[in-house]
């Protein structure tokens, strides 16, 4: 029998094997999204994982570094994936292409590669796609559940069809699109917030915050748990955003006026709440690196997020809070420097060793 | 001659306004979205920038050091304020259009630049010379930008040109990817600061070209030469 004795070391993970954890935590989501909005989130995914490999090889490339090692952190693979998530289902191709290019190329590579990115690069294209195209960009189709009667939703050619006008004969998605409970909340004209849970079908359907969208949310929220368990990031960032948001929302909620700006549940799992905390707000290369300091970034972003949802010109607000916090990171990073190990109290970045 | 043409040099390319001293970002960066405001604005900041450096060249000897700064800024605002009058006069539509940039070419740190560094020390002929090539240097890059933006971000190059050149030129307008294309950050801000940055790498990259090159061609002549221990070894 062999006798292992302490120290048990082992290598860690790697930035792939990292990468891979979070490919497979983000498949309950997926599930979820397929499940309720159909084949464009598939499609969506499998256009910018091709479009982000094509946009790391040459932007690699171009940048005499060896290709297949930088390809193989499978780093690209995630930032499609996660931007994959975040399009609306049935965007047109070149939408998908140009977000996933621009986050590749210019938030990525032009700063330096992975890990000198201050911007998360899925949500710079996102953020980019959001200003270029508000059309497009707004246009998510209904849920299966309430899809409006006499219309069939769109099967895996259909969708296709949508995808790619080129193939011709497919319907305008507009046929499919329907307001999601950001959007009923941000243009609720005077009614109660218990009338709008009666009214609309999108509430009416759902349980908690939403048909559909709570269990896309909550697909994600599973995928976090799994990461969290696994070690992959610490859960001070995500809790703070998630408690944040919930508060701002709780302090603003009153009662369900036809004011109100929605309950916290509804915050909590209605758009990109979910996907941004566990996935985009524990970026290790553009958040926050104390555990102290993520707690203020994660928190801001959270209270950002709730600030722009309810008093901004877009209905959902994740991408703007992540990327206006990628800013302070640093900032935070200079307050926050951990104690040293046999130190009484910590020191600022800035300040001068003696 | 050779100082002329180091001063052409120093305006178009060395010392590029826009480009290497990064001054008058403010106008560079916010109404170059389409060639029809840059050219306005290149133009008059042209204007302004040439006359401003005569008249300064032209009084250089009677300010006095204390108030040289105020009756330089002065001048300037005199020229700026003429452009603005004939830019209402002619071209009124794209007065409008530019509106507080035109009175905000007084505070262009480049055409002060100018009158301090280079007019307020020498004659008439020089100075004209300077000030035309800055802010021709200077304009040439607003073009840029705001042909690089148009494309991008409206698909369409020298469109409403007759703003500036008059009803002849309404046919000037290129449809470059067809009706309906609009890629609306190439027009905000952002995509100015991008254009931007990347016509400033896109410089720093000939520059480091052209260095290498005469780097290349340089002989070095091996055998006695004098061991120096200070400065730089060329």
């Amino acid at each position: 029998m062999l006798n292992v004795t302490s120290p048990h070391a082992h290598d860690g993970l790697s930035t792939a094997d990292v990468m891979k954890l979070v490919l497979v935590a983000t498949v309950p989501g997926f599930v979820a999204l397929t499940w309720n909005f159909g084949w464009g989130t598939a499609i969506n995914i499998v256009l910018a994982v091709a479009t982000a490999l094509a946009c790391e090889s040459a932007a690699v490339a171009l940048r005499k570094r060896p290709v297949m090692f930088y390809l193989k952190d499978y780093s690209a693979a995630v930032t499609a994936v996660l931007l994959g998530l975040a399009l609306p289902p049935l965007a047109p191709w070149w939408i998908t292409v140009v977000g996933t290019a621009f986050g590749i190329i210019v938030a990525k590579h032009l700063y330096g590669g992975l890990g000198f990115n201050p911007f998360n690069p899925a949500m710079v294209g996102y953020v980019v796609l959001l200003i270029s195209f508000p059309v497009q960009m707004t246009a998510w189709p209904a849920p299966y559940l309430i899809m409006p009667e006499g219309i069939t939703p769109p099967g895996l050619w259909e969708s296709l069809q949508i995808v790619f006008p080129l193939l011709a004969g497919g319907d305008a998605i507009d046929a499919y699109t329907a307001a999601t409970p950001l959007d009923v909340f941000k243009h609720n004209t005077g009614l109660l917030a218990e009338q709008l849970y009666g009214a609309e079908p999108v509430f009416a359907a759902g349980e908690l915050a939403g048909v559909s969208w709570e269990w896309v949310n909550l697909g994600f929220l599973a995928g976090g748990c799994f990461l969290l368990y696994r070690g992959v990031f610490t859960w001070h960032a995500p809790v703070s955003m998630l408690v944040a948001l919930a508060l701002m929302a709780a302090i603003f909620y009153d009662g369900g006026s036809s004011t109100s700006k929605g309950s916290p549940l509804l915050h909590l799992l209605s758009g990109a709440t979910m996907l941004g905390a566990f996935f985009i707000v524990t970026d290790p290369v553009t958040s926050a690196s104390s555990n102290r300091g993520r707690v203020i970034y994660g928190a801001l972003i959270g209270v950002l997020t709730f600030i722009i949802r309810s008093w901004g010109s877009y209905p959902d607000a994740v991408a703007f809070a992540v990327l206006l916090m990628n800013f302070a990171a640093p900032l935070i990073d200079n307050y926050t420097l951990p104690r040293t190990y046999g130190r009484e109290k910590s020191r600022r970045a800035t300040e001068k060793q003696e | 001659m050779s100082t002329y043409r180091e001063i052409t040099h120093n305006g178009l390319w060395k010392n590029n306004a826009a480009l290497v001293q990064l001054l008058g970002l403010c106008p560079l960066l916010a109404v170059t979205g389409s060639v029809v405001n840059a050219m306005g604005l290149g133009l008059a900041t042209l204007l302004v920038l040439t006359a401003s450096n005569i008249v300064v060249s032209l009084v250089r000897n009677q300010v006095s050091e204390a108030i040289k700064i105020p009756a330089f800024v002065m001048v300037i605002a005199t020229f700026t304020t003429t452009t603005e009058l004939l830019m209402k006069a002619y071209t009124y539509e794209l007065y409008l259009i530019l509106g507080i940039f035109i009175p905000l070419i007084v505070t262009n740190c480049a055409i002060l630049g100018r009158a301090e560094a280079f007019a307020s020390k020498n004659s008439l002929v020089l100075s004209a010379w300077d000030g035309f090539t800055h802010g021709l240097g200077f304009g040439v890059v607003l073009v840029l930008v705001g042909a690089i933006r148009e494309i991008l971000g409206s698909g369409t190059l020298f469109a409403n040109m007759h703003l500036l050149f008059g009803p002849a030129a309404e046919t000037w307008t290129i449809d470059i990817f067809g009706e309906g294309y609009s890629f609306l950050i190439a027009i905000l801000p952002p995509g100015a600061f991008l254009v931007c940055g990347l016509l400033i790498a896109i410089k720093n990259m000939i520059d480091g070209e052209i260095e290498k090159r005469q780097s290349a061609r340089k002989v070095i002549i091996k055998g006695a030469k004098r061991v120096r221990t200070t400065g730089k070894i060329s």
